[in-house]
């Protein structure tokens, strides 16, 4: 009986961030919108544009390969998974041990290998463009990544994010100089990686701008659809990531009652809407970088990733 | 005494650190100047702290004086002087950044083992805030070695300045007359400065100080 | 009963036995099928026995003394847990290649070159990780070398392949005569070679001191070591690929063999600081081997550097080890030498397919230069698709094998914050974003090298006449891309079969795996950190499956093929893509005019002319420029300076061998 109950709580964690994800970025571009002034398109527009994508038919590039129709299908199931295995409302799922910290963010890679290759399948010079600059940004986020994992693991001593979610919500960890600049860094690194302004907008179509819209220009349809899903989870999955672990007040630990579950759910949905604002408001205030500046940006990310990792490494025998 | 009190005089040492990097990163004179004017704004609010919580009134002093002077008047005078000068838009960099950085990091974990090395007795938080300030008077002398442009040595050589208030203010000595005439001496230097470089850009056409290697000849 | 160790001396004399056949019957038709069908089974069976060894009883050595070599010692073997790791990793590899081999071996141009000493090769490896004395290992490190180095003088009227094989040689000889030294202080003023008497021997600082950096220097030099490694990224591909598959993933294993075998066996207690040496080597190797590899445009070389790379991995994971064991943390030193173990296994069973794969590539289209290639994803199904596995994992990316080495290394980076050092503590957390650093790299780097080679579109005619290769290769291939699979989805089973050796080495071990729920990987305690790839493996493709059925049943399915969207540009030529070096251009301005000192210089035509534009770019060798020059130039001035001793009369060479002479015997004289 508690097995069925804790998988039922773990499926509904995978349907719940399936379900918040694209209302997420719906609610992000809502809230933009009326910043510049402008009505904005509906919350639930997400919703629609993912249906009419899947409806559609596909156009298929003459000389695109399996591997370009398998890749929507992996990204957006490697994402749902690493989606999953994040704590959104409670900690300690039943497969939470799955994968730690490392490995999600291992997952991440590998949703952005998969669509690197799928940029330069067709053999448009665009793809190119898009997979090169996908790939030099990811080589500077994902270490800057790594080691604010490695931080935040030295001071939970785990990287269970369950645990770390813990240790972080209890009373004796404190301000800590290095927690503050892991926050500034992972801040860094969910700008570049979800391609929001200043490092990539998602919302551009001009050729020699983009990044991520580049890698995924020949794409159509479900495949598409699939896509563009996969985006959506991955920004519901690194702010869910921030505010679990910086944040990590209302979460429901294991064996909670029914009520608790639903006050959970509420804080977590309460969580992302001010995410979705604050990420809002620096989108706007802020303009966009030249490509060859957001490697200074993500380079100040890994530095400040390292210098708090370093902190925590010297500062241990205190 | 511990807790909350000394986790956030702590943390704001950490963050003084932090806007020492961003120094660093920062390539363009208005933004450093802002970055600068930031630093004395956490500054102030360090000293104001400390104030508080050792209960010294004569630190609130020299938090409103690093407040109005470097949080204020010298930003404000600094960007007046780049746009007469005419060089808003100069971009220097001497050394790149990343390197820059990294060099950065190798002095802040300098210092940090050298401080916790010799201080071994003393209390572990204002050991760790001794080589907060260490590194940030290293990361000062960094941004005058790397930086080409006068105006920004001046913004690293104030730097270096915060560096050792903090240090004084965490190490509670520092009398206010000390306080008060280091914070004046910091404004001559800023004044005499400003000055040279009117002299500088009159005879040479830039405020690059390799026209003073030139000038005399040393220059490859 | 048969000893184990006579037992596999006995596989040796089978692999030299087929070496001699090869030289007879090189040159008949069914030679190569022959050949390559006996190391298949001599390399098989030995694969078997030392398999079985390390899964049922491996703690118990088993020694063989053979009368051979210097006659007042005798040649010792010996088998114990760290031998019997290595000859699994030897022999499956060289199982691998032989199976490689008997199709990949049939388009070969000269097999009467490649032949003899293929065997020879194998029987030089099996024979380094057998040896019990200093003689016998020595001996058997420069058959080794000397096979490895006729095989990559196979080609040798290609372009470059005679200066590769030069360099190899003399980095090879000097590899060796560090080795040399090393044993020469580590056997003593008594001068016993066998290990026993070195393991017996208690060293002072400053000989361990001195072995360590000599073994860096030799062990390292083979294996790839930055500064050492400019030899590596020559000699790998000038070799006929399946020989490029076991020099780079099975000799530079035996390189690394050779170090631990001196370091945590033979060596006694470690020291804190030569764990500070070994994990700064690794860290930059690392780093700047991927560097090298993203910079490349020919396959087999860039895999030849991704080679350096991931031996850093593997000695960052050796530093840490020793760091942990220094400090007397067993279990972190457990944790981080099964890492060590762990990655070693995985890149001899991913570079040898990647090698293979780029084999297949050659084979099928001439070409080795990836600007030239481009599409065979349609002309080659199945190598591209096991070339694709092997990507996937050598960029460390779950569910696949290579992720799981690198993520117990990280598990033991974590575990360093407790070692009391300075030195440490700062030097362990910069190499930890070092290697997190050339992970990144790494998928990027192979992103690139699936991209261009199998992805786009044909950019020669050789490639769209381009055909899959033959059944032999494709099952090798498929082989070790199963193992790819298998090793990192039942990672519980690699590491308790590891164990062994890491008791032996360091004298703990790291929990029982398999006796986990779920087959997960728990290195300390679950609540610290855990990994299952089976799981992540069947959820990823569970919810692939999912989401294609459900969309394919409720939402469409309608496909329509049309020409590329391209934002409205209809580019033809293929020319238009994106190349390996374009497609490393924003990685060569983040990283390379730091490391490379890489300059762009861009000739436009003046407006209205109708002259090409040109892009040219420069980029400078930092280690060859800042090391190897400087020797080659100061050895040149001294040649030059000698060269009149060439044309002197006879009585002047009599003075000379006088003067000699007579300086000897004075300093023979004056000796204390």
């Amino acid at each position: 009986m508690a097995l069925i109950l804790e998988l039922a709580i773990q499926g509904a964690q995978m349907m719940l961030v399936l379900l918040l994800a694209p209302l997420l970025t719906g609610f992000v571009r809502k809230v933009k919108a009326r910043l510049l002034r402008r009505q904005g398109p509906s919350l639930i527009q997400p919703y629609r544009d993912l249906l009419r994508l899947m409806r559609k038919e596909v156009v298929l590039a003459d000389n695109a390969s399996w591997l370009f129709r398998a890749t929507p299908y992996l990204v957006f199931a490697a994402t749902w998974v690493a989606a999953a295995l994040i704590p959104t409302f409670a900690t300690g799922l039943k497969f939470s041990w799955t994968a730690d910290l490392i490995a999600i963010v291992a997952l991440l890679g590998s949703t952005r290998f998969f669509l690197a290759l799928a940029g330069m399948d067709v053999g448009t010079s665009f793809g190119g463009i898009g997979s090169s600059r996908e790939v030099m940004i990811a080589s500077l986020a994902e270490p800057a990544m790594l080691l604010i994992v490695f931080s935040l693991a030295l001071i939970a001593g785990a990287t269970q994010l369950s645990t770390v979610a813990a240790v972080m919500g209890s009373p004796d960890v404190g301000l800590r100089v290095s927690l503050g600049m892991s926050l500034i860094a992972l801040v860094m690194v969910a700008i570049a990686e979800n391609a929001r302004i200043p490092v990539d907008n998602p919302a551009t179509h001009l050729e020699l701008t983009m990044v991520h819209e580049a890698m995924i220009l020949e794409y159509s349809g479900r495949h598409l659809a699939m896509i563009e899903f996969a985006a959506f989870l991955k920004l519901l999955l690194y702010v869910s990531l921030i505010s679990c672990v910086f944040v990590p007040w209302g979460l429901v630990t294991a064996s909670a009652s029914a009520g608790s579950y639903v006050l959970g759910v509420i804080v977590y949905m309460g969580k992302l809407a001010v995410c979705g604002v604050l990420l809002a408001l620096f989108e706007t205030a802020i303009a966009k970088m030249r490509v060859f500046r957001v490697p200074n940006f993500l380079g100040a990310a890994l530095m400040l990733a390292l210098l708090g990792t370093l902190l925590l490494f010297v500062s241990r025998s205190l | 005494m511990h807790g909350l009190t000394f986790d956030i005089a702590h943390l704001l040492a950490g963050g003084l650190v932090l806007v020492s990097f961003m120094m660093l990163y920062q390539d363009r004179l208005f933004a450093l100047i802002n970055v600068f004017a930031l630093h004395a704004v956490v500054l102030a609010l360090s000293v104001a702290w400390q104030a508080y919580i050792q209960d010294a009134h004569h630190l609130y002093v020299t938090a409103a004086i690093a407040l109005v002077f470097k949080a204020i008047v010298i930003p404000v005078g600094l960007h007046r002087i780049i746009q007469r000068l005419g060089i808003h838009r100069d971009i220097e960099t001497a050394v790149g950044i990343g390197p820059t950085m990294l060099a950065g990091i190798g002095l802040v974990t300098l210092s940090m083992v050298l401080m916790l090395r010799v201080t071994p007795e003393a209390d572990p938080l204002a050991r760790e805030d001794l080589a907060f300030a260490l590194s940030i008077i290293l990361l000062g002398l960094l941004v005058m070695v790397t930086r080409r442009n006068a105006v920004s040595q001046v913004v690293g050589f104030m730097s270096l300045e915060n560096g050792l208030v903090l240090a004084a203010t965490g190490a509670k000595g520092m009398p206010l007359v000390v306080e008060i005439s280091v914070a004046f001496s910091i404004l001559i230097a800023f004044i005499v400065i400003g000055v040279f470089l009117f002299r500088i850009r009159e005879r040479f056409d830039s405020v690059d100080i390799g026209a003073l290697d030139d000038y005399r000849g040393e220059r490859r | 009963m048969i000893s184990a160790a006579a037992l596999l001396l006995g596989g040796v004399a089978a692999l030299l036995g087929t070496a001699a056949l090869a030289v007879v019957v090189a040159r008949n038709g069914a030679a190569t099928r022959l050949i390559y069908g006996s190391t298949l089974g001599v390399s098989a069976v030995v694969f078997a026995i030392v398999a079985s060894h390390l899964t049922s009883d491996p703690a118990g050595a088993s020694v063989v003394t053979l009368p051979l070599g210097l006659p007042w010692i005798g040649a010792h073997f010996r088998l114990d847990p760290l031998s019997t790791f290595f000859l699994v990793v030897v022999n499956l590899g060289g199982a691998a290649a032989s199976l490689y081999g008997l199709g990949y071996g049939r388009h070969e141009p000269a097999p009467h070159r490649v032949l003899p000493f293929f065997p020879a090769f194998l029987a030089g490896m099996n024979l380094v990780v057998l040896a019990d004395d200093a003689f016998t290992f020595l001996l058997s490190w420069e058959f080794m070398s000397l096979a490895s180095w006729a095989l990559v003088m196979a080609h040798h009227r290609e372009k470059d392949n005679a200066r590769a094989g030069y360099i190899y040689l003399v980095m090879a000889s000097f590899g060796t005569l560090a080795l040399l030294l090393a044993f020469g202080l580590l056997s003593g003023p008594g001068g016993n070679y066998t290990f026993d008497a070195m393991r017996a021997a208690e060293p002072n600082q400053f000989v361990a001191a001195a072995v360590l950096i000599l073994m860096l220097l030799g062990a390292g030099s083979k294996a790839g070591l930055v500064p050492l490694h400019v030899w590596l990224p020559l000699a790998h591909p000038a070799a006929p690929s399946h020989v490029s598959a076991l020099m780079s993933g099975v000799m530079t294993k035996v390189a690394a063999y050779g170090f631990m075998r001196v370091i945590f066996d033979l060596l006694g207690e470690p020291t804190w600081w030569s764990s500070v040496v070994v994990l700064f080597l690794g860290g930059l190797t690392a780093v700047l081997g991927i560097l090298y590899a993203l910079m490349e445009k020919d396959l087999k070389r860039l895999l030849a550097y991704s080679t350096i790379e991931n031996i850093g991995f593997i000695f960052v994971s050796l530093g840490l080890a020793l760091a942990f064991e220094a400090n007397a943390m067993p279990l972190a030193s457990a944790l981080a030498l099964t890492a060590a173990l762990f990655h070693i296994l995985n890149h001899s069973f991913f570079k040898s397919l990647l090698f293979f794969g780029a084999g297949a590539v050659l084979t099928a289209t001439g070409e080795r230069d990836m600007e030239k290639l481009g599409g065979l994803i349609h002309r080659m199904p199945l190598t591209s698709f096991v070339f694709l596995v092997g990507c996937v994992s050598i960029s460390a990316l779950p569910p696949f094998n290579g992720f799981v080495s690198e993520w117990l290394a990280f598990q033991a980076i974590l575990q360093s914050p407790d070692l009391p050092q300075w030195g440490l503590k700062v030097m362990v957390p910069a190499v930890g974003g070092l290697l997190a650093l050339s992970a990144a790299l790494a998928a990027a780097c192979f992103v690139k090298a699936f991209g261009i080679t199998f992805l786009g579109r044909p950019r020669t005619a050789a490639v769209e006449h381009a055909h899959e290769v033959d059944r032999y290769s494709l099952a090798a291939m498929f082989a070790l891309a199963a193992l790819c699979l298998l090793a990192g989805i039942l990672p519980g089973l690699v590491i308790d079969n590891l164990s062994s050796v890491t008791l032996s080495l360091v004298g703990n071990r790291m929990p029982v795996q398999m006796a986990q729920p779920w087959l997960s990987i728990v290195p300390i305690a679950e609540s610290r950190s855990s990994y299952n790839g089976l799981l992540v493996f069947l959820f990823i493709a569970v919810s692939a499956s999912l989401a294609a059925y459900v969309i394919h049943r409720f939402a469409s399915r309608a496909l329509r093929r049309g020409p590329a969207w391209g934002c409205g540009f209809p580019d033809i030529s293929p020319a238009a893509q994106y190349s390996a070096v374009s497609f490393a251009q924003p990685i060569r301005r983040v990283f390379g005019t730091f490391a490379f000192r890489a300059t762009e210089k861009v000739e436009m035509p003046p407006p209205g002319a109708t002259g090409p534009a040109r892009l040219d770019v420069e980029m400078h060798d930092p280690i060859w420029e800042t090391f190897y020059r400087p020797i080659a130039g100061a050895i040149g001035f001294a040649a030059e300076r000698l060269n009149h001793l060439q044309f002197l009369t006879i009585r002047r060479y009599l003075t000379l061998v006088f003067l000699y002479l007579v300086t000897l015997l004075l300093v023979l004289a004056l000796w204390p």
